[in-house]
């Protein structure tokens, strides 16, 4: 009788930690959406209060001077991304090939390796180097060094999805492709990466959607511009350091300026994220 | 796992290994091979780049390596003005910053990567995944302006006058609340690598072979008694890789940890006052450098960042891709 009861004791403790530990999980991923929750209210309600058709249309406005926008860098930031992902695009695009199709091996192993490194490397890093290396021989901050920082930055991210995607396409197709007499080179850029479309897209959204929020490795590579300018060879304004700049600064006007910016940033690149994974997904969905 | 891809070549593979589609169009041979040699090129490209990017830090740090020697690491005396620079108050903000950041979210990220995916139903646990996976593409500027304006005030309000009232009396915790400093800078970073550890311990989860998990509920076990004797000693390697992975976002990690640390070059043991890391000191001070033994310094400094960063990163790789093979987000 006494065994009964301790067992029916132990079965009891043994219930009661396994239900405490599932409330202890769930108040972790609670206590992880919090601040998620946090940050997405307070951008939303004080950048609505702040985004105004003058945000988008006009230059900063002078200290102490109320109104004034950020088109110029709306501008810089498109252009300066844009530049990047000419660089950044192509170059993981036919990296990524090639691991797929070509790279085994130990030189396929160490072109991995270093993605992955390069992926980890913190941005500010790649602002350094990119100083070094642009600006320094140049002797100017330049819209085109923070291009190529961003660039930097986009390849190991687009040519990791692209391996994994062009890798997803049947064999089958390939053979047909190749029973037909056409050129492995031709089948793989009509063939192979046409079918692996929608996946390679996802993969540029969200290397486009990450270097869109940075700033670190543009602060002193594209510096800042409080004009309007669209040169290359010359510093230009971006919304994330120019975000910053008014963030640290002690007036409440630019504050408002930041939070609007803020606003516009977070909806592009989560509305980015959001179009990558969902069609990711589908594709997926469809895969299997 | 890199070495099964070695094994057996990509479906398809390389010309080499289709004489009959190559036999007939031997023209097409010359066009396949400069094709794949192009294609090398470019991955050859990522390899340079990294290399690059080590040397030509290395040798622009040049006159400060000269001047100072490895003593840079240990000395603390950072005074532009004297030109005399030493890196260890950085080092120290940032080393501290990353732990208080690992001491935080990883215990948080352990119990949401367990809740995703042991716990939840399969519907649910897509869109919470979705949802903390989103927290990881907020661009980290905006994360420190909600620092500045929301999180500080609550640290200096709430957070710090509770923790010194209970644990006042360790040095830790000791002094006046300000706001601004190691411990916002800590939350902050916790904040950030909460996804990345998360989602990456929830694959390795997953990736747990389920006739590990059966054979703990055929013992008879609970659910929480299945994980702790399954899924975590299976997955050991993988979520230590998860959180070096985290590690390294957080000794990075430049902007949010810039906007909330305080930006002071100090070694104080209270969490409460002012530091500064070595990201900040980059973004701080970068574009003031008056003097080149100045800038040789700062760019030391991130030669030190680079240097950690790819030692954590290729640990965490190693260890995760032992468990996953699949490709892991950053």
């Amino acid at each position: 009788m006494s065994v009964a009861t301790i067992s029916s004791d132990h079965v009891r403790r043994r219930r009661l930690t396994d239900r405490a530990m599932t409330w202890m999980c769930l108040a972790a991923l609670l206590v992880a959406i919090a601040p998620l929750a946090s940050v997405l209210g307070y951008v939303t309600l004080r950048g609505a209060s702040s985004v105004t058709w003058d945000f988008f249309t006009h230059l900063p406005a002078p200290v102490g001077e109320p109104g004034g926008g950020m088109v110029n860098a709306i501008a810089g930031t498109l252009l300066v991304v844009a530049l990047g992902s000419c660089i950044g695009i192509p170059i993981g695009i036919l990296g990524g090939l090639y691991l797929s199709e070509v790279g085994g091996g130990r030189f396929g192993w160490w072109v991995r390796f270093t993605a992955d490194v390069l992926n980890g490397i913190p941005s500010i890093v790649i602002g350094v180097f990119i100083y070094a290396l642009i600006v320094v021989p140049t002797r100017h901050f330049s819209g085109f060094a923070g291009g190529v920082a961003l660039g930097v930055m986009m390849i190991p991210l687009v040519i990791r999805t692209t391996e994994e995607m062009v890798r997803l396409v049947p064999a089958s197709l390939r053979e047909a492709s190749y029973a037909l007499g056409i050129p492995w080179w031709v089948t793989m850029l009509r063939i192979t990466l046409r079918t692996a479309t929608a996946g390679v897209l996802t993969g540029i959204m969200l290397a486009v959607a990450r270097v869109l929020g940075e700033t670190a490795p543009l602060l002193f590579t594209a510096f800042n511009n409080p004009y309007w300018s669209l040169r290359l060879d010359q510093p230009i304004a971006t919304m994330t350091v120019q975000l910053y700049n008014y963030a640290i600064a002690p007036y409440d006007d630019w504050h408002r300026q930041a939070w609007a910016a803020a606003l516009v940033l977070m909806t592009l690149t989560l509305v980015l994220n959001v179009a990558a994974k969902t069609a990711g997904r589908r594709r997926f969905a469809n895969g299997r | 796992m890199p070495h099964d891809r070695a094994a057996t070549p990509a479906a398809g593979g390389p010309p080499g290994g289709l004489s009959l589609a190559a036999a007939g169009l031997r023209s097409s041979r010359g066009a396949d091979d400069t094709f794949r040699v192009v294609l090398g090129a470019f991955a050859l490209l990522v390899i340079v780049l990294v290399f690059g990017i080590g040397f030509s830090l290395a040798m622009a740090s040049g006159p400060s390596l000269q001047k100072f020697g490895l003593s840079f690491l240990w000395t603390s005396k950072w005074d532009p003005v004297h030109d005399t620079f030493g890196a260890l108050p950085f080092i120290y903000g940032t080393l501290v910053t990353s732990a208080l950041a690992l001491l935080i979210g990883v215990p948080v990220s352990l119990g949401v990567a367990i809740y995703l995916a042991e716990m939840s139903a399969r519907g649910s646990a897509v869109v919470l995944s979705f949802i903390i996976e989103l927290l990881a593409a907020i661009p980290s500027v905006i994360l420190g302006l909600w620092g500045i304006f929301v999180l500080i005030p609550w640290v200096r309000g709430s957070v710090e006058p509770a923790l010194g009232r209970a644990l006042g009396w360790t040095p830790l915790f000791s002094g006046p609340a300000y706001g601004i400093g190691m411990l916002a800078a800590g939350i902050i970073l916790a904040i950030m690598v909460i996804p990345i550890i998360s989602s990456v311990a929830r694959d390795v989860m997953l990736a747990v072979p389920q006739d590990q998990r059966e054979a703990m509920y055929a013992l008879g076990a609970t659910r929480w008694e299945m994980i702790r004797g399954a899924v975590l000693p299976y997955g050991r390697a993988g979520i230590i890789g998860a959180v070096i992975l985290g590690l390294g976002r957080a000794l990075g990690e430049t902007m949010a940890v810039t906007m909330v640390i305080g930006n002071r070059p100090q070694i104080v043991a209270s969490l409460f006052q002012p530091g500064y890391t070595i990201a900040a000191a980059l973004a701080n001070e970068f574009s003031e450098a008056s003097s080149s033994l100045y800038l040789s310094a700062l760019i030391e400094m991130a030669l030190v960042l680079f240097v950690m960063s790819l030692l954590v990163n290729a640990a965490a790789r190693r260890l995760v891709s032992r468990v996953t093979s699949s490709v892991i987000a950053p």
